[in-house]
């Protein structure tokens, strides 16, 4: 079905947008915070190793730990300062990862090293990716993906396009709004240097209708020369994620099991767009980051720049604090967030919220037997059936689950939204993933050991 | 920071919709009520008690061999009123409350209470009632009594033989069968016909369906699907042979339009996919006009839904959505 006069995808939901706490609202610096805590793993793909030990001095920008292979990306320090330990600290994802504890010193000026800003228009392609690389930067969407990897597709892989995502589709979060508005410049920078390591001749930049300032600051600001078209897309969650941005912004869809790339597409953020012009204009690494601290759980919602490894604790204080009546910290946006049990855990590069729900406002806890009412089929926007995935994840069936294309799942969260019995679809399709993926590894090893038996 | 310690952890999505399953069926509780009011208002007072006989017939079981606290979600409840507003104006009380208590103890705990029937618990309720009171599931009485009036023999005791001596008349739909007499179609249109207690106005039943619908608590595709088949289907038999009834009579007369918005659309047995409620739908609409027309009865509604009801697994297999960027069948690996 062609989805191209309604600039959206197919099914998908609306939850309320909840973006007016803090949308109007200039992006603020908060002084920096005694200390920091950077975990080795903020990314997607291998932790960084770490190259400083305890004692150690370091400088804002310097690098603190190392890339591990080319799926990783490195770390550096985010304020001048000392070395505390590299121990266990509650790490965003509910667990304790290492990290590298640094106490910040108090009376610095925080003027990073002087270094040599290579001026990119001289800079050759593979030079760029790799200054890319070494200013750590990754997808500050939420699934933090070394953007360097993304800039270099496999040999022989045309791209056409380079879609930028402004949709932020997450209610509440206006991260990547107040981007666009505050420096629709930097967007155009980054997409530019984006570009060029492509090879890519066009570029789509889609923003949902919901951020009409947005659209405007980006096309005011569009140099002639680049070739990019900025497009409203007509509000809906999930637009954000690749393939439904793709499926409103050119109407193709991505083949099942494949990557944007299969339709000549790279889609990026347009934050981590920003942050790879940052590089380029400031010399400086990704050690800072926007975050929407928001939601009626807090008392004075903001959006603020806060040096990676700020403790959330810190933010939430800096916004007045919990409301009496908050209920769950969230982050990331209420659809695909991580609920937070321990508030020291930081503020990590794929941070873009801290969204606080109260009672009210967080799912109940009643559930009622499915009436198949066929709700949440109308809801997935790959097409699956969540209602038959559901009752298979019920008897634990996990082959028949995969069988029926699980793998498509992106937990987006929309069956379980819609679901009038209160089902946690996503919750049980999220899970079933894990084992699923965690099974396939250990019959791999299986094989392996059969191998090297015979 | 005392909320702090009572911070909540659980797993995405932290929102959701504020629609949920007892508003859903209390809803449509309170969108019958409409009905059961025109019902009253043409077969008089007696017609609350027969419905208040169905609905306490399908609650007891419910409350005592149910889910705890299954009767807060309102199916029960539901399926009492349904029944109860096809049968006659004049049942006897008790057997109401029979087919209301074996609807659901057989139509629906059986399979395991709410979502795991295959049959809608009111039709089965209602087919063990015409198997088994043939005679008093089809007496009419007539709409043009004395408004206070009980109709039939309500208060009938089980073993004894029923007393009849009522003005009944036969339904549109008999007349047709039997006697081969039409109705006007406005008059069925409006309801001023013999028949069930909710099923004669066929308008008020379109209203409620149509807010029922809007507010998207039943899939628009059934009815709609229903209506079409049945008219077309009919419509081309009578252009063949004008002695067969014409589409609108067909249409508007019997359960059709009841049955049609508010038993075929039943959820839990009609199927999940899009595609499958217009296959659903339009074997329903094929199916009442076969009975209507070729078949021993005057009306096939009650029996066209319960044989699409067991098809709905198949047709729930056969109609399963083509998932996002799914490549075409000979290049998969």
């Amino acid at each position: 079905m062609n989805t191209a006069f309604l600039r959206s995808f197919l099914h998908g939901v609306h939850p309320p947008e909840s973006k007016h706490l803090t949308a109007a609202k200039a992006i603020r610096r908060l002084p920096f915070p005694d200390e920091l805590v950077l975990p080795l793993s903020q990314h997607a793909g291998q932790p960084a190793r770490a190259i400083v030990k305890p004692g150690d001095r370091v400088e804002r920008g310097d690098k603190i730990a190392d890339a591990d292979g080319w799926v990783s990306s490195p770390v550096h320090a985010s304020a001048a300062g000392t070395v505390v330990d590299i121990e266990l600290q509650p790490h965003s994802s509910g667990s304790y990862k290492t990290a590298i504890r640094i106490a910040v010193e108090p009376h610095s000026a925080q003027i990073p090293r002087p270094r040599v800003i290579p001026d990119w228009h001289g800079l050759s392609g593979d030079e760029l990716i790799e200054a890319v690389r070494q200013g750590g930067v990754v997808g500050l969407g939420g699934a933090a993906f070394p953007t360097h990897v993304k800039l270099k597709p496999p040999e022989g892989r045309a791209i056409e396009r380079l879609v930028l995502n402004g949709c932020e589709c997450e209610p509440y979060l206006t991260t990547d709004h107040r981007t666009m508005v505050e420096y629709p410049e930097r967007v155009h920078l980054g997409l530019r240097i984006m570009m060029r390591c492509l090879g890519a001749k066009r570029a789509l930049i889609g923003v949902e209708n919901n951020k009409p300032d947005a659209i405007e600051a980006l096309r005011r600001t569009k140099p002639d020369d680049l070739e990019v078209e900025i497009l409203g897309l007509t509000v809906k969650y999930p637009q954000g994620a690749e393939k439904m941005l793709i499926k409103a912004l050119i109407d193709r869809e991505v083949p099942e099991g494949g990557l944007p790339l299969d339709v000549g597409v790279v889609v990026q953020n347009v934050a981590s767009v920003a942050t790879i012009a940052e590089v380029f204009e400031t010399g400086l690494p990704l050690i800072e980051r926007i975050v929407t601290v928001t939601g009626p759980g807090i008392r004075r919602p903001e959006n603020l720049i806060v040096p990676v490894g700020t403790r959330i604790r810190h933010l939430i204080d800096a916004c007045g604090g919990l409301t009496d009546d908050a209920a769950e910290v969230v982050l990331g946006g209420p659809m695909m967030g991580t609920a937070l049990g321990d508030l020291d855990a930081p503020v990590m590069k794929g941070t873009t919220g801290v969204v606080v729900l109260t009672e009210a406002d967080v799912r109940g806890r009643v559930t009622h037997p499915c009436i198949r009412c066929g709700r949440c089929l109308e809801a997935c926007p790959v097409f699956l059936n969540p209602q038959l995935l559901g009752s298979l994840a019920g008897k634990g069936r996990l082959d028949a689950m995969g069988d029926n294309h699980l793998g498509l799942c992106m937990v987006c969260g929309c069956c379980s939204y819609v679901c009038p019995s209160n089902i946690p679809l996503s919750q049980m399709f999220g899970a079933a993933k894990t084992d699923l993926r965690r099974k396939a590894q250990r019959e791999t090893l299986r094989g392996d050991a059969a191998g090297a038996n015979a | 920071m005392s909320a702090e310690s009572r911070l909540l952890v659980t797993a995405a999505p932290h929102v959701g919709s504020t629609d949920s399953t007892p508003r859903i069926m209390w809803t449509v509780v309170a969108t019958l009520l409409p009905l059961l009011a025109a019902g009253t208002w043409f077969f008089g007072p007696g017609v609350l008690l027969v419905v208040a006989a169905a609905v306490a017939g399908a609650v007891l079981p419910e409350h005592f061999f149910g889910r705890r606290g299954a009767l807060g979600d309102g199916s029960a409840a539901i399926t009492g009123l349904l029944l109860g507003l096809t049968l006659p104006p004049g049942l006897p009380l008790w057997m109401a409350f029979v087919g209301g208590a074996f609807g659901i103890a057989f139509g629906k705990l059986v399979f395991g209470g709410l979502g795991q029937n295959v049959f809608n618990p009111a039709l089965v309720g209602r087919a063990f009632l015409q198997a088994a009171f043939p005679v008093a599931i089809t007496t009419w009485p007539a709409a043009t009594e004395e408004w206070m009036t009980l109709r039939g023999d309500l208060f009938a005791t089980p073993l004894m033989s029923a007393a009849a001596d009522t003005v009944t008349a036969a339904t549109p739909l008999g007349l047709m069968k039997f006697e081969g007499t039409g109705t006007e179609v406005l008059e069925l249109f409006f309801g001023q016909t013999g028949g069930s207690i909710g099923e004669t106005s066929a308008l008020l039943i379109l209203v409620c369906g149509a807010y029922l619908a809007l507010k998207r608590y039943l899939d628009w595709r059934i009815p709609v699907s229903v209506f079409l088949t049945t008219a077309v289907f009919a419509g081309a038999l009578h252009l063949l042979n004008p002695e067969y009834p014409g589409p609108l009579f067909m249409l508007f007369s019997g359960g059709l339009v009841l049955g049609a918005i508010f038993m075929a659309t039943d959820m839990v047995t009609s199927p999940v996919t899009t595609k499958g409620a217009w296959i659903f739908g339009a074997g329903i609409g094929f199916l009442v006009v076969v009975i209507r027309v070729w078949g021993g009865l005057a009306e096939g509604v009650m029996y066209a839904i319960l044989l699409m009801n067991a098809l709905v697994p198949f047709i729930n297999r056969v109609t399963q959505p083509r998932v996002f960027g799914q490549r075409p069948k000979e290049d998969a690996s």
